[in-house]
């Protein structure tokens, strides 16, 4: 292949870059910290005794989980203001990587859930907490600290989902990378160039993970 | 002499099984009571009853003339609503089998917990009721340790600690050294001991037969969920007057 490379006119544009890199790591932050309080009051719903509840979690786990992102961004984008309701271009995408990240999280906290001790909720009742303290003080805690591994990974891949706020011209790397493409003409150097900045954040994203899992590890 | 603890007439099913079938036993202050008998003849439910950790469809429990878990409108009976049931809960301490500790907390959490979520104490005050009982049951060097890092004994010192620290009426201890190595049995007694010689009313499920005698005031064989024998320990351990208790204590250890 007898090809010239040309990273300069890429570089070039390195702040646009930069602000894509930043807006996307600030939708997933947003998404998996809205994500999680959602994911917990389904992975609750999912174990209720009450079957409706049990029934209504169960339907929105599982509608979101077996519809494609990119449909679900799509229909929040497009669909939704013809039913009325109209949301920003950030602001929608927020939504959909939310109830999405909430669906995949509520099952990872149901598990974490059905894994904790029995004893562990009793023991909480036996020194007079409320089961809703129970959980506040000691069941979430704990399963947060136990389910810690996925929701890194659960992180991580909600990332890599933010370039496909692109669709919808949200500023992110991806769209970003899209422009600058189109102005350089310079495809190869730009797509290698985005998927390298994609893999160096998610490496130091997983590091900085794993030492923040380190660090809220339960002692043993 | 003040009563303490009043069952009458309690019964407990779990589905087709009727696990309790009618229970009456009485305790006063100061009273400590060993409950034995063979496995499954419902000794941990009667504890689980009176801590409201299980419903009951019969009978009542009183604790310091409180009935507790269930109130009466003229025939209908009705659990009590959350607040209640909690509040009552907390009028008796439980210690479980397997410890339960909190593990993401060190030991000196696990008992400010209560003291600060359920009976509202300030930080410091917590502070220093929890060392006191963590010091007391021999645990202060320990306090910062997760229960991760203790050895089961120092967990079951731990959740008594626990317990003990809220203050309770009467304290229930469920077989509190059976998952205990043999050589850590000793120290978890001792402080059992050590509590019961300072008056606190203590109900005791346990298979330690040779303790039971020792630290009781009174002893309770039950079998198959009713009953079947009680008395000082001296009398049932000595001149035991059914078969089935004979039975039971031929083939226990001492
Ligand atoms: N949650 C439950 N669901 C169904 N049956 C139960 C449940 N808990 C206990 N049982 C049954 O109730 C009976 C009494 O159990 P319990 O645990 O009170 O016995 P125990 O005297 O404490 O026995 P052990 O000495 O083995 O601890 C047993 O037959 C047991 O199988
Ligand atoms: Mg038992």
């Amino acid at each position: 292949m007898d090809y010239d490379f040309n990273f300069a006119v890429v570089w070039r544009n390195w702040d646009l870059l930069a602000q894509g890199l930043g807006l996307g790591l600030s939708l997933a932050v947003l998404s998996i910290a809205i994500g999680t309080g959602i994911g917990l009051i389904a992975a609750f719903g999912m174990l209720s005794k009450l079957r409706p509840v049990r029934w209504i979690a169960l339907a929105y786990v599982s509608a979101i989980r077996n519809t494609p992102i990119l449909v679900l961004i799509l229909f929040t984008y497009f669909a939704l203001p013809q039913m009325g309701v109209r949301l920003e271009k950030i602001p929608s995408f927020i939504f959909t990587l939310s109830i999405y990240a909430g669906a995949y999280l509520a099952e990872v906290f149901r598990g974490g859930l059905v894994a904790l001790p029995l004893g562990l909720r009793e023991a909480g009742l036996a020194i007079g907490l409320t089961e809703f303290r129970t959980k506040i003080y000691i069941i979430i805690p704990v399963m947060m600290r136990n389910v810690l591994p996925s929701l890194s990974n659960n992180f991580i891949s909600l990332f890599k989902d933010t370039s496909l706020a692109a669709v919808i011209a949200v500023p992110e790397l991806t769209y970003y990378a899209r422009k600058i493409n189109v102005e350089s003409f310079r495809v190869i150097e730009t797509w290698m160039v985005a998927s390298l900045i994609y893999v160096a954040a998610c490496y130091i994203i997983a590091s900085l993970l794993r030492r923040l899992e380190a660090r809220l590890a339960i002692p043993r | 002499m003040t009563q303490v603890l009043k069952i009458t007439d309690l019964h407990k099913r779990f589905g087709d099984l009727e696990v309790l079938k009618g229970i009456d036993l009485t305790m006063q202050k100061g009273d400590v009571v060993s409950l034995i008998g063979s496995s499954g003849s419902g000794k941990t439910t009667v504890l689980r009853c009176i801590n409201l950790l299980e419903d009951f469809e019969r009978g009542t429990v009183e604790i310091a003339g409180e009935a507790i878990g269930y109130r009466h409108d003229g025939r209908k009976r009705r659990r009590l609503p959350e607040r209640q049931i909690a509040r009552q809960r907390a009028m008796t301490g439980m210690t479980f089998q397997q410890f339960n500790l909190f593990p993401h907390m060190t030991a000196l959490g696990n008992v400010m917990l209560g003291l600060l979520k359920t009976q509202k104490k300030p930080k410091e005050e917590a502070r220093s009721i929890a060392e006191s009982w963590l010091e007391r049951v021999g645990m202060a060097s320990r306090k910062d340790h997760y229960p991760g890092q203790l050895s089961g004994g120092q967990q079951q010192r731990v959740a008594i600690a626990r317990a003990i620290a809220m203050n309770p009426q009467l304290m229930l201890f469920d077989e509190v050294t059976s998952a205990l190595d043999p050589e850590l049995v000793t120290e978890v007694l001792a402080v059992v001991r050590d509590l019961a010689a300072d008056g606190m009313t203590m109900l005791i499920v346990t298979h330690e037969m040779r303790f039971a005698r020792d630290v009781s005031s009174r002893v309770v064989f039950m079998h198959e969920g009713r009953i079947h024998e009680e008395g000082p320990p001296d009398e049932l351990f000595g001149a035991p007057k059914t078969e089935r208790l004979q039975g039971f204590l031929a083939r226990s250890e001492f």
